[in-house]
This record gives C-alpha cells, sequence and structure tokens, in this order.
C-alpha cells in the first residue's frame, strides 16, 4: 500500500496584473453604434474616478493560460480525499449536474407567468414531498439560500409560534456540541442562548436540559449527530421534556448525510430542521456557489411558513400561495437556489430511497472504519461508535511538541486535504475527520499510513512535520500575521 | 504557567483583578496557551453594563473564536485600546499589557471567584 503520487510540475504563477502589457487586449470592441455621451457632463466632478483602474492588459491566450495554471493549484474532491469534518465535502454525481444543466430548466426566467413554469414548479413541489418524507415533516419550504439562512428562517418561525400563542419566549438551550452558527442564528433572532454541557461521553442528557428548562424556554437547538460525530441517542425524551414545557425542538440537519434511511428527525418529535442540500445532496461544498437549506416543519408550524409556497390544484396544475395570513413572509428573491434543488432532484431520483440509506450506511462505515484504525495512533476522545465523523486529538503527542496543526500541514505532502482542525472546541487540539461514503477502503487505508508516518516522524524526527508542508507550491503560511494584517489588495496605493 | 496569587479567576479562565475599587479584567496564561495567536479581540463600549456570566466580547485566534465572559456584574470604565491594533500583547503579556476591560462593580461577586489554589486545580483537571 503506497500513499497517492504527489509530485507535480508546479507552476509558480504569478498574479495576473504582474503580466499586464500596456496597451495589449484580448477583445475587439465594436465600433460605437449610439451616440457618444460626454462622462464630464453625466457625473459630478466629486464622483469621478481621476485615474483608471489598474486592470491587467493580457491577451486572451495569456488569460486562459493564467487561470488554467492557477486551477491547478486548487484541491477538491474531484481530485483526492477532502475529510473536511462537518462538512460532508462528498463526490457529488455529473450526472446530477448533468440534469441541472437541462437548457429547458436553465432558460426559465422566473417572471415567466405560471403557465409556462409548470414544470419547474412540479419538480420543486416533488422535492417540497421527497425532503418532507425523508426527514419525517409536514412540509418543507425551500426557499432559504444556505445552512444559516435556515437556521434563520427556523428561529423565524419558532417566534411566530410563540407569538401567536400570545407568549414571547427569550430562550433558546444550545449543547456545547452543537455547530457554530446556532447560538449566532440566535442572536440575529433576538433570543439569548443557555449553553448546556454534554455528558463525559459526548451525549446531551435530559437532566442537563431538566436543569435549566423553563417557560421562558422558545427552543432547544440540537445537532444530530452532534459535532463530536455521535447520534443523540435520547433525542425523544428531550423532545418530550421540551415540548412538555411548551417549548420546540429544533435540529440542525447539517449532518444528515449520517442518518437518511434509518432515522426520521420528525417521528423522534423535532419541529423544525434544516437540511443543508450542498452537502447530503450532490451540490459540492464549499465551491463559493450558492448552497441552499430548506427548512421542514411539523404540523403545528405549517401556517408560519414563508410564502409563497407551492400548492398542486386538484387539477393537476401547480400555483403560487401568497395568501398566507400568519406566514413569516417571504426570505429572498423567488423560490431559492433552483439549480441547487434540480440536483438535489435528480440525486434523490437516480439514487431512490435504498440508494440513500446505503450511502449513510457506507458514510458511517467508513468513519467508523477510520475510528478503529486512528485508535491504535491517536487519541480518540471519544470511543464510543461513531456517525459520520470521527474525532482524534494530538494529546498523546503532547511530549513531541508535535501539534494538531502541524499534523494537518504535513497531511498535505501525502496528497489529502487536511481535516477540519480544532473544531469542536470541546476537545482540546481536534482533528475531526469525515470520510463520507466516497472514500473506498484503499483510499482510507493510504490515509492511515499516511497519518501512521507522521506520528512515528513526531517522535523521531518532529521536524520534518513541524516544517511542513514541503511539496506543496507554497511552504507553511504565516497565518497568524495574514489574520493581524491582513493585506487586502494586490500592489497598487495601500 | 504563571497565575499570579493576588488575582481572582473563573472557571471560563478569566481573571480579575481588584484595584482601588475598581476590577480589571483579562484572559488566564492557560486561556492563552489554548488559544495560541490571538488576532481579534472585540470589547465592550465604555459605559456598556456587564452582567456576571455573560458574554463581554470575543476573543479570536488562529484556531477559533472565543467568548469572554464578565467575572463580576459592573460598568465598563475603560477598555484596552491597544488591543485593537496590537491582538499578540494578550499572548506577549495577558496579566499586564493584555488586560481587557475595567468595571466598576455593581455586587460583591468578586469575592467568589476562584483564587489562585482553586484555579491551579481546575487548570491541572484539564490537563
Amino acid at each position: 500500500m503506497s500513499t497517492p503520487e504527489t509530485k507535480s510540475l508546479l507552476v509558480q504563477e504569478a498574479p495576473i496584473f504582474v503580466q499586464s502589457t500596456p496597451g495589449r487586449s484580448g477583445a475587439s470592441l465594436p465600433a460605437l453604434d449610439v451616440p457618444a455621451v460626454d462622462v464630464a457632463a453625466l457625473w459630478p466632478a466629486a464622483l469621478r474616478r481621476e485615474r483608471l483602474p489598474e486592470l491587467p492588459e493580457v491577451s486572451e491566450p495569456e488569460v486562459v493560460r493564467h487561470y488554467t495554471r492557477a486551477s491547478l493549484w486548487n484541491f477538491h474532491i474531484d481530485k483526492g480525499m477532502y475529510p473536511l469534518g462537518s462538512c460532508t465535502m462528498k463526490y457529488n454525481p455529473k450526472s446530477a449536474d448533468a440534469a441541472a444543466a437541462i437548457p429547458g430548466l436553465t432558460m426559465l426566467h422566473p417572471y415567466q407567468p405560471e403557465d409556462q413554469l409548470q414544470g419547474a414548479l412540479a419538480m420543486i413541489h416533488e422535492l417540497e414531498g421527497y425532503l418532507a418524507r425523508i426527514a419525517g415533516f409536514a412540509r418543507v419550504t425551500l426557499q432559504p439560500s444556505a445552512g444559516a439562512h435556515g437556521e434563520l428562517c427556523g428561529l423565524m418561525l419558532i417566534r411566530a409560534y410563540h407569538e401567536d400563542r400570545g407568549k414571547r419566549r427569550s430562550k433558546v438551550l444550545i449543547p456545547d456540541t452543537a455547530h457554530g452558527t446556532n447560538p449566532a442564528s440566535c442572536t440575529v433572532n433576538g433570543f439569548s442562548t443557555v449553553p448546556l454541557a454534554t455528558s463525559e461521553l459526548g451525549y446531551l442528557t435530559p437532566e442537563a436540559v431538566k436543569a435549566v428548562l423553563d417557560d421562558d424556554v422558545a427552543a432547544i437547538m440540537i445537532t444530530n449527530p452532534n459535532t463530536l460525530g455521535l447520534f443523540e441517542e435520547r433525542i425523544a425524551e428531550i423532545a418530550e421534556l421540551v415540548h412538555g414545557a411548551g417549548g420546540l425542538v429544533y435540529m440542525d440537519g447539517a449532518n444528515l448525510n449520517a442518518l437518511l434511511g434509518r432515522f426520521r428527525p420528525g417521528d423522534a418529535g423535532v419541529d423544525v430542521m434544516h437540511f443543508n442540500l450542498h452537502k447530503t445532496f450532490a451540490t459540492p461544498h464549499g465551491g463559493g456557489g450558492p448552497g441552499s437549506g430548506p427548512v421542514g416543519v411539523g404540523e403545528k408550524l405549517v401556517p408560519f411558513l414563508p410564502i409563497p409556497t407551492v400548492e398542486k390544484r386538484a387539477d393537476g396544475s401547480y400555483a403560487l400561495d401568497q395568501e398566507r395570513p400568519k406566514s413569516i413572509g417571504r426570505l429572498r428573491a423567488f423560490l431559492g437556489n433552483y439549480g441547487v434543488m434540480l440536483r438535489a432532484y435528480a440525486y434523490i431520483r437516480e439514487l431512490g430511497g435504498e440508494g440513500l440509506k446505503q450511502a449513510t450506511e457506507m458514510a458511517v462505515l467508513n468513519a467508523n472504519y477510520l475510528r478503529a484504525s486512528l485508535r491504535e495512533l491517536l487519541h480518540v476522545p471519544f470511543p464510543d461508535r461513531c456517525m459520520h465523523e470521527v474525532i482524534a486529538s494530538d494529546h498523546d503527542l503532547k511530549a513531541t511538541g508535535v501539534t494538531t496543526l502541524d499534523i494537518a500541514k504535513r497531511l498535505m505532502d501525502y496528497g489529502f486535504h487536511p481535516p477540519t482542525v480544532y473544531f469542536p472546541l470541546v476537545v482540546h487540539g481536534a482533528l475531526m475527520i469525515e470520510p463520507t461514503e466516497t472514500e473506498t477502503p484503499q483510499t482510507l487505508d493510504c490515509f492511515v499510513a499516511a497519518l501512521r508516518e507522521i506520528v512515528d516522524d513526531a517522535r523521531q524526527s518532529p521536524e520534518r512535520v513541524k516544517s511542513a508542508p514541503q511539496s506543496t507550491g507554497l511552504g507553511r503560511l504565516n497565518e497568524t500575521l495574514a489574520a493581524r494584517k491582513p493585506k487586502l489588495r494586490f500592489g497598487g496605493e495601500e | 504557567m504563571e497565575f499570579p496569587k493576588n488575582l481572582r479567576y473563573t472557571k471560563d479562565h478569566e481573571w480579575a483583578r481588584k484595584d482601588a475599587g475598581k476590577i480589571v479584567v483579562g484572559v488566564s496564561a492557560f486561556a492563552v496557551e489554548q488559544l495560541g495567536d490571538i488576532t481579534q479581540v472585540d470589547l465592550p463600549e465604555v459605559g456598556a453594563e456587564v452582567k456576571a456570566g455573560a458574554t463581554f466580547g470575543t476573543i479570536e485566534s488562529v484556531k477559533s473564536v472565543s467568548d469572554l465572559y464578565a467575572p463580576i456584574s459592573g460598568k465598563v470604565l475603560a477598555i484596552n485600546e491597544e488591543l485593537a491594533d496590537k491582538p499578540e500583547l494578550v499572548n506577549e503579556s495577558c496579566y499586564e499589557k493584555g488586560w481587557m476591560v475595567e468595571l466598576a462593580p455593581s455586587g460583591n461577586e468578586y469575592d467568589s471567584l476562584l483564587d489562585v489554589a482553586a484555579y491551579s486545580k481546575l487548570v491541572a483537571e484539564h490537563q
């Protein structure tokens, strides 16, 4: 077994600005066919710039070569294993991209009349139905643009629900193993947050909830599986407790890739949950493109869903419903990130119920395979069977001076993207590894072999690890300096 | 790791120092070691009220962003303006130049904060 070949011709590509030659151009503009206008007559002097912007003057092949060469520096899931925990960097089948690129779907305009949008509305309505069935909810809104927007939507629904019942509630309970966006979303929504400590074994307990539960608690926000990669086994019991006190249960569904076909949050008493289509359902995550954070709700929150909803009429046609008096209103323009919905729709249709379940099972199996292998190498603080991700730490390497950051950097020399580091915060020096269903046993073995060599080096020649990466285009960057004194523009005046 | 005897501490690793009726607050050497290189410290405005146990600001390092918890309740009399440009002062001198806020206490929570023996024991349990 060997680790992937990592030597390659990496061009030290200079920024395009320094490749500029005055007067060179990659485009010939046609002659002006409208009357020329004097800019000075249009804009007052104060609004006119005195100097032209320093745009690069380059030819078309120079542009193409520059970006092609620069793209070789990218690391992505199509290039190698990308075990970034909590991010579900899984492979997205090209068939879903192909389906989302069908011109009849992409050339629509959202302002076209409803009778011309029937296919798109049918797709949205069906996708809503699939997601509701997958997670056990009454309805789903596809409007939110990404996960945190979904959280915002879910918390607005919770607030609207309590206000509708004539009671404002101000607190949201959040375990210390939740995603970091959860408390931020609460604050944005005007809720205060109450942190809950998890047990020695990393689980949320009904006792911890009971200790702080009162009639000012609007909701509990549970990330499940939590950020330790553990399934909150007592979620139904906790939901019952919170409901008993008049509160609601929000589940952060970002880790849904661990649950498909095996657990439906709605069945366990969850009232509201956001999905991350860009993690679980075939849209690349972290690519800078749009995400999508649909929100599923149980019956009692349906009246408050954002408008418009997509409804199926008795005659089989589809229409937008804007008349929902208790709705929290519109969350964004149009109906959501349509391209991401199309990929999710294609993915769900292609895999089917059995396929989705199998994907989840493989994701969990892969994480547990890594957990078992890693226990021989590194400290694994929560040795229980895990779900989709496993946490290790640098605890056992303290004497060597090699830290989690060094391990992460050294993995790059072996051709792997580093895992998430220093998160979750409840584990000091955490390495959070999520292999997803994408990786084969051979790739996982290579990853473990790389970590084994790194741990051996940490004990015998720590400098090799501390000076990593060596085979990348650039060596170890000074992240501290970059954060403390950021340089936010290239060249020119400061 | 040094924990000065004249300070009181919280379980969240802030320190508090009584200084002519005012209370100066910062974070402990253990917090600094855990955080690594600090890149930003966000502090409240002068005049703001803080509540014991509640967040009064955030501290960001290359590893993570963490909340700062007020050891006592009171009013912010001054903040360490220097940290805006030199967050590294917290790394270099967490008990002196890296102080964060100066408070006018509104109660007597100071007396129930951890003394150096209790805090050292707590840190030992973390390691």
